[in-house]
């Protein structure tokens, strides 16, 4: 090994066209090793389409890339060795039992048959699966089918595994499972790239983002910097009483020198600043002037703030994205 | 190493990677789910038998007489014929099945394992094999209840019986093509039934083409099919026609070689 072991990932101007549509449109990625990346874009962005390239199921049209070293057309087969799928429909065969999913997989993948059953017996125990290890899929819950696919794509540890939006349609308990999973995973040394169309999913799991929309890569960075490149946070206060706001709104304007801007709720109104300071100010100046704060927070920009900023169109799942920490007054 | 309690952080420690499957074994893995779905919706079956089924009953009872004179005599002519169509029906569904199956994400796994291409496909035609198995068995068998008496024995019937099986086998192969290049399922269908009813109506499964125009008769004698039926006739009766039998195989290698792969591209390409 080199001191420098190439990426986990390399992509340069990646090109995938349907028809009229450049599904993806010149996609360059650099991901390291032993991390979540995360490829954040709405819906139709092309995350599925580059992912499929990547994982070396659809042929690139333009562009290259190596995934762990090795060419995704010219060693695919090296690459199906090394990663691992978990597909935007669960990619796991409906028609048999949870048990016999993974068995199949363990036989595919060389494991002897007594091998392959008690891969699948650990496996299941593993994922809260036990009990319905014999029941059809079909009948599984979202979550309980998500699990089952986590699993199909350990059954051998992977080097690299790909996540294409594995919370969408769960609910926040299985959704934290799932987070859970992917912790413990690269806790083990395996680089996921993650898809999602959820900001705060990819503002929790991933070490780096590439933000995409169009087929195009349009920002990368951590988070942070994401979040930086936007500018300030906003300061956010609610009143007890809404018949106080044109006052507070005034209090505020004077003592941060800023413009205030009333929020859809009657009570409460934000500021542009992300001085903590000068807000704890701002609230003392509020309670001289005798107006009851009945909370208010400092938050940074949220990831959906940044893709407003960064495409001048909002991500579609913005209520999802608050990432405030709410300050009790 | 901290040995940890956690199952999902030990599960994770344990997935060593084994050697990469032999091709026969992953065809086999992948025969054995073809299995396992027929045996938790048995249902399915259902279509492969009742047509084969009506079909005998029909044209024994309805035009028996009227064709042969007698419709014991009848069924000994069509009872082969009728294995023939029921199981070359059949062969539909592996394309039907397959179009059913790359809706799926399932195929997405599938297509990004390190085994050998064509093994999710060769794998599904074994299987189907046992569905073309079960179809000649009860025909078969209701023609053995209705008073059919082959002469070749049981081993002429079993021959029979493979040399259809091994034809539909190749047959598959076109059906999977259409089934991978057309849009729906009952698409895939319709089309293959469109395809196969003229090929078996205009073959030598109900009628002695000695009694057609001459135009139809030398349609008739060159329908591979006619050929197939002939040989299944002649395997059933104790008489096997070697030519016959060495031609039917031709033509299922044939078609194997020019639809295989043309299914496992397609396969690959798809997505
Ligand atoms: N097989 C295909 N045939 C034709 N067009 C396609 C195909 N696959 C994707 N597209 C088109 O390519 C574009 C990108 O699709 P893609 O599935 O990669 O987006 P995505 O970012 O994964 O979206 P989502 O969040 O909805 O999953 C879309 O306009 C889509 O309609
Ligand atoms: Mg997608």
């Amino acid at each position: 090994m080199s001191s420098h072991p190439s990426p986990a990932i390399e992509a340069s101007g990646l090109v995938k066209t349907f028809g009229d549509t450049r599904a993806v449109d010149g996609v360059d990625l650099s991901v390291p090793r032993g991390a979540v990346y995360g490829v954040l874009g709405p819906n139709g962005a092309g995350k599925t389409t580059t992912i499929r390239m990547l994982a070396t199921l659809l042929r690139p049209d333009g562009g290259s890339a190596r995934v762990l070293g090795h060419d995704v057309v010219a060693e695919a087969d090296t690459v199906r060795e090394l990663v691992s799928l978990t597909g935007q429909l669960a990619s796991v065969d409906e028609e048999l039992t949870g048990r016999e999913n993974l068995i199949l997989l363990g036989r595919l993948l060389g494991f002897r048959r007594a091998r392959a059953k008690a891969r699948a017996t650990e496996l299941l125990a593993a994922f809260a699966l036990d009990e319905a290890a014999g029941r059809l899929v079909k009948h599984y819950s979202g979550g309980m089918r998500r699990r089952l696919d986590l699993a199909a794509s350990i059954v051998v540890t992977p080097r690299l595994m790909f996540l294409d939006e594995p919370t969408t349609g769960l609910d926040p308990r299985s959704r934290n499972q799932v987070w859970d999973i992917v912790r413990a995973l690269v806790g083990q040394g395996t680089t996921v790239l993650l898809c999602t169309q959820y900001l705060d999913e990819a503002d929790q799991l991933a070490d780096r983002i590439a933000v995409i929309d169009r087929g195009r890569v349009i920002a990368e960075g951590t988070p942070g910097q994401l979040k930086a490149s936007v500018g300030q946070g906003a300061f956010h206060v609610r009143l007890l009483d809404p018949a106080d706001r044109p006052g507070a709104e005034r209090v505020l304007a004077a003592e941060l020198d800023a413009p205030v801007q009333p929020e859809a709720d009657p009570a409460a109104l934000s500021v542009a600043v992300d001085d903590a300071e000068r807000a704890a100010q701002a609230v003392s100046a509020l309670a001289r002037a005798g107006i009851e704060v009945a909370n208010f927070s400092l938050g940074q920009p949220s990831l959906d703030e940044v893709f407003l900023a960064l495409t001048g169109h909002p991500a579609e799942d913005g209520d999802r994205a608050e990432q405030e920490k709410e300050v009790p007054a | 190493m901290s040995t940890t309690a956690d199952p999902l952080h030990a599960a994770l420690a344990s997935g060593e990677r084994p050697p990469r499957p032999g091709r026969f074994s992953a065809c086999l893995t992948f025969g054995w789910r073809g299995m396992l779905k027929i045996k938790h919706v048995p249902e399915q079956l259902l279509d492969v038998t009742i047509t084969p089924v009506l079909f005998l009953l029909m044209f024994t009872y309805l035009f028996g007489g009227a064709l042969a004179g007698s419709t014991s005599e009848y069924l000994q002519f069509l009872l082969p014929g009728i294995l023939v169509q029921s199981v070359l029906f059949t062969s539909v569904y592996s394309g039907v099945t397959l179009n059913t199956d790359m809706t799926k994400g399932v195929v997405d796994r599938f297509r990004s394992l390190p085994i050998w291409k064509p093994a999710p496909l060769v794998g599904a035609v074994l299987g189907d094999s046992v569905r073309y198995a079960l179809a000649a068995t009860v025909v078969v068998l209701l023609g053995l209840v209705l008073g059919f008496r082959p002469e070749g024995g049981l081993s002429g019937t079993v021959a029979a019986m493979a040399l259809v099986i091994v034809f539909a086998c190749g047959l598959a192969w076109v059906f999977t093509t259409v089934g991978l290049t057309l849009r729906s399922p009952s698409a895939v269908m319709n089309s293959g039934f469109m395809a196969l009813f003229p090929l078996i109506f205009l073959s030598n499964v109900f009628v002695d083409p000695d009694t057609l125009p001459r135009a139809l008769e030398v349609f008739v004698n060159g329908n591979p099919i006619s050929h197939l039926v002939t040989a299944t006739r002649g395997l059933m009766a104790g008489e096997a026609d070697a030519g016959e039998i060495v031609f039917v195989l031709a033509v299922a290698a044939a078609l194997t070689a020019v639809f295989a792969p043309l299914t496992v591209r397609l396969y690959r390409r798809a997505g």
